[in-house]
């Protein structure tokens, strides 16, 4: 492993400070959080992240997520396609847009949803006559990581419509196919990989989402609790095994999701390379 | 030269059989907007309405608050010193990435996304374990009356955590794409390291560094899960913007909490701004580089 592999120089400083930064900012605190998790013991780590009102946050979490990720799946698609494919007026002001809930801090996101979809609002209040409550229910949880989960699908997407090569859809037309049936056969399966990868992303960042979500939702305890939320009020009374314990139900969740959007990713790199 | 000629004509004859009928394009668009309007832009919109709701003086006297001023004076400064120093990781992170070959290049990636994708709590969560009153350096710290928790440094930690893969991400596709070329001929031709990264790359990269650093200030300025637990919330001590909004929402100021949030939504719409420039700016200069 000598420098003369190297042609350019500075492989020993960069690496070595890359790895520092990383094992001190980041792998370092979150072994100290395993190891905290290995000293409970497994009877009260299990009693602390299986107690009732945590499976019931579990269910919120995970389960609106994944509403919330499945919807982005949808819109997504529809987006990604028409801010690349078509040309309109508008398209650069929507394209440009569609960071903002990367860009937005999640506190006033979680403000300004709750205020528009509020019982007397502009949305929430054309939605307050059919009876849907949104702010300080489940539907807001829904409404606000769909927000946040946005970017994901669209960002994911967009440079591989923008790849896709014309000749295979010019060779399914001439073989007479419609294009409702060009789509599904031959440019879905194609887009298949990114899709669900950016469908995985905003599942992994809407499941351990936290400011959004905490105004908009009303926190009522075995309802519209988040499990992020939980971690925070064990901290506040000083259980910090009980925290710990479900961050690290929560940081396993994140490593598996990051795990599968790698092997998607990886699935969609090799289908384009055949 | 003819044959280019030849196939351009086939795509643009191919493109009505390879399109949409108008109708289903403008139903799609209309979909996206409406969707966009419902999620994107009204939220923006609803920030300064509820803002400027109560006229300007309204607007302005949130900011006469104390306790406001001192959120916005720490929020600049946790970002003035958590900025620079995920900048320069993202620096160093990128050369190593992008300019050499090493086993295990795919493991780093990821393990540099890794907070992207974890909880904000989480991310003070591992501080408070850590440097708590019962953490790991708990005692030792309250021996040596170091404050870490509840005071700036526990603020910078967990916002330099949430928002360290910031300019790597923008970076390290950015050089990828770009290549190591010009910078091995510079090496070639006898230049120092810090001589081709300051009179070549940096040139080369600027744009995307500029975003990189742009959305990492974004992020940093508006940080809440990850602060909001090291913090203990003390006003006027320990509160970033934020978290000075979450309380003046909490108890009802309505138009000072909105007002706080015009500054954090105009910054994140320069953001958005320079990100634009800046893919311009790189897809221009990418497309000069493969035309020379």
């Amino acid at each position: 492993m000598s420098r003369r592999r190297h042609v350019l120089p500075g492989f020993g400083l960069t690496m070595g400070y890359t790895w520092i930064y990383l094992g001190v900012l980041v792998l370092l605190p979150l072994a100290g959080l395993a190891l905290k998790t290995g000293t409970m013991g497994w009877g009260s780590f299990w009693a602390a992240i299986s107690s009732p009102q945590v499976v019931a946050s579990y269910k919120v979490s995970f389960g609106i997520s994944f509403l919330a990720a499945l919807t982005n799946g949808v819109l997504g698609l529809i987006a990604a396609w028409v801010l690349a494919r078509y040309e309109f007026p508008g398209r650069r002001v929507l394209d440009a847009l569609t960071d903002l809930p990367f860009a937005m801090p999640t506190a006033v996101a979680g403000i300004a949803l709750t205020s528009l979809y509020g019982p007397h609002e502009w949305i929430g209040g054309l939605l307050a006559p059919w009876g849907i409550k949104v702010s300080y229910t489940l539907v807001g949880v829904y409404v606000a990581l769909t927000f946040i989960g946005l970017p994901f699908v669209v960002r994911t997407l967009q440079p591989v419509i923008a790849d896709l090569s014309a000749e295979t859809e010019e060779a399914a037309a001439t073989l007479g196919a419609g294009r409702w049936r060009t789509f599904w056969r031959v440019i879905f399966p194609s887009l298949l990989p990114a899709l669900l990868t950016g469908v995985t992303l905003a599942y992994g960042r809407a499941v351990g989402e936290f400011g959004s979500v905490i105004f908009i939702a009303g926190n009522r305890p075995f309802h519209t609790e988040i499990t992020p939320l939980l971690i925070v009020s064990k901290l506040e009374s000083y259980d910090y095994n009980g925290a710990a314990a479900l961050g690290f139900v929560m940081l396993a969740a994140s490593f598996l999701i990051v795990l599968v959007s790698n092997g998607l990713q990886g699935w969609g790199a090799r289908r384009r390379v055949a | 030269m003819a044959g280019a000629i030849a196939m351009r004509r086939v795509v643009v004859k191919g493109r009505r059989a390879t399109a949409e009928s108008p109708t289903v394009r403008r139903i799609l668009i209309a979909v996206v907007t409406l969707f966009f309007g419902l999620f994107l832009v009204m939220p923006l919109v609803v920030v300064f309405h509820e803002a400027f709701k109560r006229g300007l003086s309204a607007y302005l006297s949130a900011f006469q608050d104390p306790y406001t001023q001192h959120a916005v004076y720490l929020t600049l400064l946790v970002a003035v010193i958590a900025v620079p120093l995920n900048t320069i990781f993202g620096l160093a992170s990128a050369w190593a990435i992008t300019k050499f070959s090493f086993p295990g290049k795919p493991l780093l990636t990821s393990l540099i996304d890794l907070p992207l994708w974890i909880s904000p709590v989480i991310g003070g969560l591992i501080y408070v374990l850590l440097f708590g009153r019962h953490g790991w350096l708990g005692g030792w710290l309250i021996d040596h009356d170091i404050r870490i928790l509840f005071a700036l440094p526990g603020i910078v930690l967990a916002t330099t955590f949430v928002t360290f893969p910031f300019v790597a991400r923008g970076l390290i596709p950015l050089m990828q794409a770009q290549g190591s070329a010009e910078e091995e001929a510079a090496a070639t031709l006898g230049a120092s390291g810090w001589q081709i990264f300051r009179r070549v790359t940096i040139p080369k990269i600027k744009w995307g560094l500029l975003y990189g650093v742009i959305l990492c200030n974004a992020r940093a300025m508006g940080e809440f899960g990850a602060v909001s637990v090291v913090s203990g919330h003390i006003r006027g001590r320990t509160n970033t913007m934020p978290l000075q909004i979450e309380i003046l929402y909490n108890e009802y100021q309505f138009s000072a909490a909105f007002a706080v949030a015009t500054l954090l939504c105009a910054l994140a719409l320069l953001t958005l701004f320079l990100k634009f420039i800046a893919e311009w700016r790189a897809a221009r200069q990418l497309a000069a580089g493969s035309r020379s």
